[in-house]
């Protein structure tokens, strides 16, 4: 029955033989091949993670444990997988979805020289990898070796284009903001180990060991987790990093910064929901954190100007409203919009990708306009994505973000308020997106212009697929006042997750939450249509300026934390180093030297002073003992 | 017998070196030689700790109450390994490089080899400390011959500060000698001698000067950076790959069984004080332009870690300590070898100068981002299961109450390693290459084998720690338990 | 003779000898001075001896005090040979500097 399961290390090890050919063969294989290759391993574990998928539907779990990997004294730490409904669905989101990106990226890379295409392939397989790695682990070392495994990828496919310095900066800037985020990982991985004298999931989160964790345990545990998912999952404080990652190319910002990726820290808190449902205070921090960081984000993306940058805040938003998501406990409802906010959210970056393909590189909207009639496709499908993030019934936004906004009304109603304002933000400014983009006068060059095209199918197809997945992958969520048993999704997961258990919410209510929001959203939609069907670009002033330079929040990290920090290596290094410690250092050999030249001085040389010193000491010694002897 | 084998190979071939007057004939004894060593060293793997094989005794100054005496436990074996590969990867990785009088730089670097083997094997005090100086000489002798423009004054330094060191050592063991029961230099005589807690802190202080120096320790440090700096890059690869691990098992061996009472009680101490290098270190290497300097202060940082988790006195805290010497000794040689070629090919190790060296050596920059990775820990990598455990150790410090503030500000490191290192990374190999790196060419056969051979080893050991983890876990088990076991015995108040 | 004024005379005379090897530059005066203080010394001696001698003469026992006069004769002979030794530096040192003028060798300094 579990034959399935004991060939599931495949899963992994399928894109990681992938980044092996294509890494070492990166000069040797043509392209065709490099594609091939690279699609089919993810492909290959597309359909191992359906049979997994199917294999767990049908009530089948399975706890794999391969060798060990740490066994030291107590504590002991073994490599093992855990396939349950939460990762067999994630694993159907990331090779899913990552298949479809490795196919748009045989087209879209396609002007790379064979060698960068055969390096970018590489990249793209070591990350399915370290995703896959990340959510099949069966303990928290092994999801941690998965977690710096994706933060390498990403950073390794911000800097591709390694010849600018300015990628490389964004690339090194991603990673180390994660890394602080991975130090707070660790130290939670210590405090647990310490505890607990294991770190599998399995373990930690039986009642027994549930048990044997103090409140401040727990407490510190859950911040620390969450503070490693700011930095995976772009939070505040640590969300700067996301924007600036659009510097990869445009499939990797859909792949890893949209899809993938920064839901790690989402899919890490829905695992661990049995230490999260014991913290509370956690979880108040998390519910704020994640609604501020939606709030900020989306006020951010109304002023963008860059097509991925607009995408980009809107994605650190989404991931906000998934936090709220967790902090309210609602698990099954994050999860479900980490699973549309893949489809759509991937679905627009791929599109935008079609655009700047279109545009010979131009990523500015304020050039762009009129596009939607050279680009039919990419309208249609980037119009598809919109309305499925603006969360119009049915498309799949709307079902996910409906169960997130209820369990904030569940919680209060004035979080309740609050996140839909954010909602409201996120329709206005995609759709703003959407019109400067594609509706009005085309406002770049003749020579751009007559440039235009729609993109090859091996990029359409993905586009389409995707926008299909958009439409009806909010299905499997009905709520339950609409369609009896409608949540397929949380009956699923709930052996993983259990039913969340809110203030109950009268039926009417309920409908009539949608209807507040499903009509509010359609207002914003009219008004960003009227304000920028014709646009043009103007001088933004006053407060608008704070939003186009994102609150001036990386001034301010810049300010407080990177240039005091430099200035204090600077001091180590030129003052401390130099004058104090190694002062002291020599400063001891000086003194002997010293000392030894100032001796010197007494061997004058002449013999008449040393004859003296010699009788006057001779005199001396004899009177002393003449004295002594007497006294 | 195996244990003498290791000395002596290298000790004879080295001396036979000074004979040799064809260069090729030296770089071809002198690897033959250290693929000999390495041999053995492997076997000396398979030696079970109990028999005949892995002791050695032998008459040397008997009048003294010193013997040469060996012995092959699972840290000599490990350390061992390491310093036999060491040497061909570093004789391999350094083919092309020329030196005025070949025989003796190879003859000076494997009478080093002999002197450090003679560290990690001997059993007796005052062989310890006579090959810990054998070690020192020739060393002295390579940076100040072969070093670069500052050498003079800069081995003199490094020679005076490590004798010192050396020196309180030697009256360290010289007092605990005559505190024995019977007198004698052995390894067995000095933990069982009873000392008391008053003795035991004079020896402790004697004996870490020794080591705090040659690990070193902040603010011991300052020899270190100019020192690598200065030396010719052969040497200052087993200066910092091999032979600093020796003040981190001068540590485990003579300093923590034989001194347990102020090991537990002081251990606070030393820890603090190699966490504030650690983080001292990794921010002054933030600031660095000079590639070796910016290695060596690297160095530092790592090597805080190792004493911080030594003082930690758990499992963890020794088996990553354990694990990582071999780990941190390899990656180092794999770092310095990048920065051997970039000096020699392009004349510069200024990091300013360089640029863009991954469009012109695209091998060479595959190859240092694995090396560079592993340096900062990276997972899968061979240092990830060695800092993990680190720091899970010193996160349990054995009575002490500030393990978790040790291990975040020991964590900060971490972070601080990732920006010099990736920062570094930025401005050699990516970006557009300038007039420096503008004819560079890419890295030849014999560089790409040694860093292919590091590659791998980063890898198997980074899949599958519990290689090394086997063959330490009897004698990190047998250390802990000889200071607990008399820090707990009344000692201790 | 009460031995109170052979022990002045030693003193006068190596005062004398202190003073002249303190005061003069020129070696040979110098020379001359040490060896005015050495037989100051070899006087002392041999009235010390001989007062002892008498001392002892009175329990019967004559050869006691012989040793101070041993070592005056022992004193000259080393004497002798310093002499022979030190002139022979002076010889030398006029040869190289043309004068015996001590200051001249101050090179021990540099």
């Amino acid at each position: 029955m579990n034959n399935v399961f004991q060939i599931a290390y495949w899963i992994p090890l399928l894109p990681l033989i992938g980044f092996l050919i294509n890494g070492l063969g990166r000069k040797q294989l043509s392209k065709s091949l490099i594609g091939i290759i690279g699609s089919g391993v993810v492909l290959g574990a597309f359909a191992l993670s359906i049979a997994v998928f199917l294999q767990v539907k049908s009530g089948n779990t399975a706890a794999l444990h391969y060798f060990d990997f740490i066994k030291v004294g107590n504590l002991s730490i073994p490599f093992e997988f855990k396939i349950d409904q939460l990762t067999s669905l994630f694993l159907l989101i990331i090779t899913g979805v990552g298949f479809l990106i490795h196919v748009y990226s045989t087209a879209y890379m396609h002007e790379e020289k064979t060698e960068h295409f055969g390096r970018y392939f590489a990249y793209l397989n070591l990350f399915i990898f370290s995703m896959l790695l990340l959510v099949l682990g069966g303990n928290f070392v092994v999801m941690f070796i998965g977690w710096e495994g994706v933060g390498l990828c990403s950073y390794l496919l911000i800097g591709f284009w390694f010849k600018n310095q300015e990628y490389n900066k964004a690339a090194n800037k991603a990673f180390i903001m994660n890394r602080i985020g991975d130090l707070a990982f660790l130290i939670a991985l210590f405090w647990m180990a310490a505890k607990l004298d294991s770190v599998s999931f399995d373990t930690v989160f039986s009642q027994a060991s549930l048990a044997k964790l103090s409140s401040l345990d727990i407490t510190v545990i859950t911040l620390l987790l969450f503070v490693g998912a700011t930095g995976k999952s772009a939070q505040i404080p640590l969300f700067t990093w996301l924007p600036d990652a659009m510097a990869g190319p445009t499939p990797v910002s859909a792949l890893i910064h949209a899809a993938t990726m920064v839901t790690a820290g989402i899919y890490m808190i829905a695992r661990s929901n049995a230490l999260y449902s014991l913290a509370h205070l956690t979880n108040d921090v998390i519910m704020y954190i994640g609604l501020a960081t939606a709030i900020l984000a989306a006020t951010i993306a109304l002023k963008q100007n860059d097509i991925k940058k607009v995408l980009a805040y809107s994605t650190v938003s989404q991931l906000g409203f998934m936090f709220l998501a967790l902090g309210t406990g609602a698990y099954t409802a994050a999860v479900f919009h980490v699973m549309t906010h893949a489809f759509f959210k991937a679905l627009m970056f791929l599109g935008s990708g079609s655009v700047i393909h279109a545009m010979g590189g131009e990523q500015d909207i304020r050039k762009m306009g009129g596009l939607g009639k050279k680009l039919k496709w990419t309208f249609f499908t980037f119009g598809v994505g919109c309305v499925a993030i603006a969360g119009i019934p049915p498309f799949s936004g709307f079902f996910s973000k409906d169960a997130i906004l209820l369990s904030a009304f569940q919680k209060n109603p004035a979080l309740y308020v609050v996140a839909l304002f954010a909602a409201l933000l996120t329709a206005f400014y995609m759709f703003r997106l959407l019109f400067i983009t594609f509706t009005g006068k085309f406002r770049g060059s003749h020579e751009q212009e007559h440039h235009l095209h729609e993109s090859p199918p091996a990029m359409l197809l993905p586009l389409i697929i995707l926008a299909v997945l958009s439409i009806v992958g909010g299905l499997v969520g009905i709520p339950d006042v609409i369609m009896h048993g409608g949540d397929k999704l949380g009956a699923f997961l709930s052996p993983v997750i259990p039913v969340h258990e809110g203030h109950h919410v009268e039926a009417s209510t309920e409908y009539m939450l949608m209807g507040i929001s499903t009509g509010l959203v359609l207002v914003m939609i009219i008004a960003a249509m009227y304000i920028y069907k014709n646009f043009t670009p103007t001088e933004t002033k006053g407060f608008g300026k704070v939003l186009e330079n994102k609150w001036y929040v990386d001034e301010l990290y810049d300010r407080v934390i990177v240039k005091p920090l430099h200035w204090f290596a600077g001091f180590l290094n030129n003052i401390f180093e130099r004058v104090i410690i190694d002062g002291l250092v020599n400063g001891v050999g000086k003194l002997v030297n010293y000392g030894g030249r100032q001796m010197r001085l007494l061997q004058s040389g002449q013999t008449g002073t040393y004859v003296l010193l010699m009788v006057v000491s001779m005199v001396i010694i004899f009177a002393l003992q003449f004295f002594l002897r007497k006294g | 017998m195996i244990a003498v084998l290791l000395i002596l190979i290298p000790l004879l071939t080295g001396l036979a070196t000074f004979f040799l007057k064809n260069e090729k004939t030296v770089r071809f004894w002198a690897l033959l030689s250290s693929l000999g060593t390495l041999a053995v060293a492997a076997i000396a793997l398979t030696v079970q700790k109990d028999s005949s094989l892995s002791e050695f005794h032998g008459e040397w100054m008997q009048t003294l109450g010193s013997s040469f005496s060996l012995g092959l436990d699972g840290m000599s074996q490990m350390l061992c390994l390491l310093n036999a590969l060491a040497y061909p990867l570093v004789i391999i990785a350094t083919w092309n490089s020329k030196y005025f009088r070949p025989h003796q730089f190879f003859a000076l670097m494997l009478l080093a080899q002999a002197g450090m083997m003679g560290v990690f094997l001997a059993t007796d005090a005052l062989l310890f400390y006579f090959c810990w100086e054998l070690a020192l000489i020739p060393m002295y002798f390579l940076c100040s011959q072969w070093g670069g423009e500052k050498r003079i004054a800069v081995t003199f330094k490094f020679f005076i500060y490590t004798f010192l060191g050396s020196l309180l050592m030697l009256i360290g063991i010289i007092y605990v000698q005559s505190l024995t029961p019977d007198h004698s230099f052995s390894l067995n005589s000095f933990y069982m001698a009873k000392l008391t807690p008053d003795q035991q802190s004079v020896a402790f202080w004697l004996f870490l000067a020794a080591f705090a120096i040659k690990m070193p320790i902040f603010p011991l440090h300052t020899w270190q950076p100019d020192t690598y700096e200065q030396s010719p890059t052969a040497t200052t690869m087993i200066l910092s790959g091999v032979m600093v691990k020796m003040g981190v098992f001068g540590l485990l061996r003579w300093l923590l069984p034989v001194m347990p009472v102020p090991s537990v009680t002081m251990g606070n101490y030393v820890t603090c004080f190699a966490i504030i290098g650690m983080i001292y270190a990794s921010l002054i290497a933030i600031r660095q332009n000079d590639l070796k300097r910016l290695v060596a202060y690297s160095s530092i940082a790592h090597i805080g870690l190792m004493c911080a988790a030594v003082f930690s006195l758990t499992e963890s805290g020794m088996q990553g300590v354990m694990l990582q010497m071999f780990n941190h000794g390899i990656n180092i040689i794999g770092l310095w070898i990048v920065v051997e070629i970039t000096e020699r090919e392009y004349g510069t190790r200024k990091i300013s100068e360089l640029g863009g060296l991954a469009q012109k050596a695209p091998g060479m920059a595959i190859l240092l981002v694995i090396v560079a990775l592993a340096n900062i820990a990276l997972p899968l990598t061979n240092a990830f299961p060695g800092e993990f455990l680190m720091f899970n150790g010193v996160f349990n410090s054995y009575r002490s109450n500030f393990g978790i503030w040790f291990t975040v500000f020991a964590g900060l490191s971490i972070i601080l390693a990732a920006v010099y290192t990736l920062n570094m990374i930025r401005n050699v190999f990516y970006g557009n290459t300038n007039a420096i790196t503008e004819k560079a060419v890419d890295i030849r056969f014999n560089e790409k084998l040694a860093l292919g051979i590091i590659v791998a080893i980063i890898f198997v050991l980074g899949v599958y720690p519990q290689l090394m983890l086997n063959i330490t876990s009897d004698i990190s088990e047998h250390i802990l338990k000889a200071v607990k076991g008399t820090a707990n015995s009344g000692a201790v108040h | 003779m009460p031995i109170n004024l052979y022990i002045l005379l030693a003193v006068v005379l190596f005062c004398i000898g202190v003073v002249g090897v303190l005061t003069r530059r020129n070696a040979i005066i110098i020379f001359m001075c040490i060896e005015l203080m050495l037989n100051a010394v070899n006087l002392l001696l041999v009235a010390f001896s001989k007062m002892h001698n008498y001392a002892m003469m009175k329990e019967g026992i004559a050869t006691g005090g012989s040793d101070g006069q041993l070592f005056v004769f022992f004193i000259m002979v080393v004497a002798a040979a310093e002499v022979s030794v030190g002139l022979a530096i002076i010889v030398m040192m006029y040869r190289n500097v043309h004068s015996v003028d001590i200051n001249f060798l101050n090179r021990l300094k540099h």
